[in-house]
């Protein structure tokens, strides 16, 4: 059993925790994940690490309540544990194999949007352990979405907020302030790192190609096992198919099929809903809701 | 009866069974078992244990069965197998064992695995586990996996009294055992948990969640204080065609279908991992994991199609598997091969494109291969595809550990006797290092590692 030792609400549906994983924690790097099973009858669910104590063996982890697991997941406590917690999964970001000099030659911009600033964080927090100055812009929808942004400010030179309705700081999505900061501030980068919602990640990397700048981003397709075993999270990135879980989950974001990975992410949306419902609800939604025997 | 044919084991009717998950046959009983062996001859050059890759001494524990003295049976099969109950269920018998009893010549082989079930069960009843009785040599091995390789070769290695460790990736030990095979084939609380429940009775310690390559290296398990590692970690990764259309929603692996089935039991309404409703589907290939995709899906309530690009002959399937499929009403598209898989404007699976192929000259595994024949191509409207065209390992551990030696088709390389890897105190065995097999090959590297490995120790 793996044990949460500590529990914060960090706004409406979003959830940080820290729970003791010895063997993860010694591992892990930033960019990688772990998948973590509430009980016997919980989904296998993949989280990016946010961030990790050697010496206390803990890692954090953030996550939005979306479906009924992840429901089901906001209601532990501390004191409380997960039956499964396996770790570290994936690769780690490409930025902890490069040397000091090279991090230092170059000027990151980091793109958070929404939950994805959790995954973000640990990156920026190594650049700065080792010495490097980096950007960062966290967005979302709206004010109370908007997350770790005092914890971003210890490590990032610039941090920068953005809300689509303009509840707090500049109004706009994470596009129209990367085109604020590039055309009318006069930043400069030499690489992005974006980490959000699939559709943000789309519009980022096409600003971002027709500016010039490389750009990482970090995929969180439908995932069973983490493995390799079964090819659930299958990503085309440059024509090849990759398994997210094992080759990623960071991917050349000028490379991968972006509107394939949403049309792909559609495909549980009805299960996963219909489970939702049924939490909520009852067991009155079974078959379709009406009655009437589902889709007939 | 006739002494040329079988008794006949009882199973649950296909009409019935197509729409449940519970087991399909129900093996013998003690009547019927003491009657089906007194079938077995008893030959002195006993030809069937050349057919079994862990040569269980057959004759001797049909013997004890004849005399209705089973926990003898048992421990006579427990001399060679840990795991008596799954392979009663799952070998090939009709490609090993049952293919050289001499009955078989004239009229129909002793069931001899069903027989091997039946003693199982009774033991696993009766509660009759396998006992140690050994010095403790405070040596500690790790094992990686714990599918039937894994747990073989760590029971036998607690039997020679090591300290042994079995590090598992998922959250469940078993391997194919728990995630590919289905529950009507081989239950998993009653049998499988009841066999590794065995193997943890021998002192063997199992530690799930822990993915070796990633939470941590084979050598810092050497760090740790293991003196010997073997490597059980099956062949996972699942292959595809590569034909058009192959990403599209509603294709799977079947790995990912059996696995959500199984492992993650989507099919039961408590547990909350999802599986798609398919309607119609088709399962490309014709093995094992073929048969078993067709029918979890025909379970949960599809018209299912088999698409195998060559004739029935060929299915490499188990025999049994094969009948059962047919009987609960599995429909076999024979010298059949996709082509391309078609979907609509969100990328739904809508159909598949085939050819129709004939047999041509025979290949280089001796099987007449298939040809298409011009203008054959035809469309099947479904919404499903899984595919099931075989796996090999992946390569978590051989990319973590320096000078372990791979083959071209990602095998890990490791001497047949003794399971000795490249590297020292490295030893493999199973599907890692045969590709995808059977169970009951797995066994036997997993028996014959243990023996490499207390060599090696000994003599270290
Ligand atoms: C659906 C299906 C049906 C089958 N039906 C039959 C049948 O009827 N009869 C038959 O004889 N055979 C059958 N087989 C084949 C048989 O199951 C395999 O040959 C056998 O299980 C191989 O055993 P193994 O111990 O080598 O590997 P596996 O059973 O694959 O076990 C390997 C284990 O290692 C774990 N692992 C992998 N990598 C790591 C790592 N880095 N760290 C820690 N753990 C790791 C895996 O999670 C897994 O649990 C079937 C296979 C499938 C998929
Ligand atoms: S999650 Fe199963 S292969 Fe990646």
């Amino acid at each position: 059993m793996f044990k949460i030792v500590r529990k914060e609400v960090l706004s409406d549906k979003i959830i940080l925790m820290d729970v003791v994983a010895p063997f993860v924690a010694k591992s892990c790097y930033p960019g990688q994940f772990v998948i973590v099973k509430i009980d016997e009858k919980g989904e296998r669910i993949p989280l990016t690490i946010c961030d990790y104590d050697r010496e206390k063996e803990t890692i954090t982890i953030v996550f939005q309540t979306v479906g009924v697991s992840t429901e089901r997941m906001a209601k532990l406590e501390v004191g409380d544990a997960f039956r499964d917690f396996v770790g570290p999964l994936g690769v780690e970001s490409e930025l902890v194999h490069e040397s000091e000099e090279v991090l230092k030659s170059q000027k990151i911009l980091f793109v958070a949007g929404g939950v994805g600033t959790a995954p973000v964080y640990p990156q920026v927090k190594w650049m700065k352990e080792h010495g490097c100055d980096v950007d960062c812009i966290i967005g979302a929808r709206d004010k109370s979405l908007i997350i770790l942004e005092e914890e971003m400010k210890k490590y990032a030179k610039n941090v920068f907020v953005c809300t689509d309705n303009g509840s707090y700081g500049f109004k706009g999505n994470v596009n129209d302030m990367i085109k604020e900061l590039v055309y009318n501030q006069g930043y400069k980068y030499d690489k992005v790192i974006a980490i959000g919602p699939v559709i943000m990640m789309k519009f980022v990397c096409l600003l971002t190609k027709e500016l010039g700048i490389p750009t990482i981003v970090s995929m969180n397709p439908i995932m069973v096992d983490g493995t390799g075993m079964c090819g659930a999270c299958r990503v085309i990135v440059g024509g090849e198919v990759k398994f997210a879980c094992v080759d990623g989950p960071e991917f050349d974001g000028h490379l991968v099929d972006f509107d394939g990975a949403m049309k792909r992410q559609r495909l549980y949306k009805t299960e996963e809903g219909r489970a939702m419902l049924k939490l909520e609800e009852g067991d009155t939604h079974k078959n379709g809701g009406c009655g009437c025997g589902g889709d007939k | 009866m006739d002494p040329l044919k079988r008794v006949p084991v009882r199973e649950q009717e296909p009409e019935v069974r197509a729409h449940n998950f519970e087991e399909v046959c129900y093996g013998y009983n003690m009547e019927e078992a003491v009657e089906e062996a007194q079938r077995c001859l008893g030959c002195k050059n006993p030809k069937c244990r050349t057919g079994c890759p862990v040569s269980i001494d057959i004759p001797g524990f049909i013997e004890n069965v004849k005399k209705g003295n089973i926990e003898e049976a048992y421990k006579v099969i427990s001399l060679y197998s840990a795991l008596p109950a799954v392979c009663g269920r799952v070998c090939p018998q009709e490609s090993q064992c049952e293919k050289y009893c001499i009955r078989g010549i004239k009229g129909e082989a002793v069931s001899i695995g069903k027989l091997e079930r039946f003693v199982a069960d009774w033991a696993r009843e009766n509660g009759i586990k396998p006992t140690v009785d050994v010095p403790k040599k405070n040596k500690k091995v790790a094992v990686i996996g714990s599918g039937p390789s894994g747990l073989t070769c760590a029971g036998d290695l607690a039997k020679m009294g090591y300290d042994v460790t079995i590090f598992e990736a998922l959250h469940e030990a078993g391997g194919v055992l728990v995630y590919g095979i289905p529950e009507f084939r081989l239950p998993k609380e009653k049998v499988v948990a009841a066999e590794i429940e065995n193997v943890k009775a021998l002192g063997v310690k199992i530690e799930t969640n822990v993915i070796i390559g990633k939470s941590i290296t084979i050598d810092q398990l050497f760090d740790d204080g293991f003196e010997a590692v073997f490597i059980g970690s099956g062949a996972g990764l699942p292959r595809f065609m590569g034909i058009k259309g192959e990403t599209a929603n509603g294709v799977f692996s079947a790995n990912e279908y059996l696995t959500r089935s199984n492992l993650m039991k989507a099919f039961d309404e408590d547990y909350d991992t999802p599986i798609v409703s398919a309607k119609k589907v088709a399962v490309v290939g014709g093995g094992n994991v073929a048969m078993d995709a067709a029918r979890t899906a025909l379970r949960s309530g599809a018209e299912v199609h088999i698409v195998y690009r060559r004739s029935e002959e060929e299915l490499p399937a188990r025999a049994e598997e094969v009948h059962h499929a047919k009987q609960e009403g599995i429909i076999f598209d024979l010298l059949t091969n996709p082509v391309e898989i078609l979907s609509d404007e969100n990328d739904n699976v809508t159909g598949i494109k085939c050819v129709r192929m004939e047999l041509g000259e025979p290949d280089a595994s001796g099987r007449r291969s298939p040809v298409v024949i011009e203008g054959s191509e035809f469309v099947i409207e479904l919404d499903t595809v899984i595919m099931a065209l075989g796996t090999s390992p992946n390569p978590l551990i051989s990319s973590t550990t320096k000078g372990l030696e791979i083959n071209r088709r990602k095998c890990i390389v490791a001497n047949e006797e003794s399971g000795q890897t490249s590297r020292e105190g490295v030893f493999a065995g199973g599907d890692a290092v045969t590709g995808a097999a059977t169970v009951i090959l797995a066994m036997g590297a997993g028996k014959a590692a243990a023996k490499g490995i207390d060599n090696y120790l000994s003599e270290k």
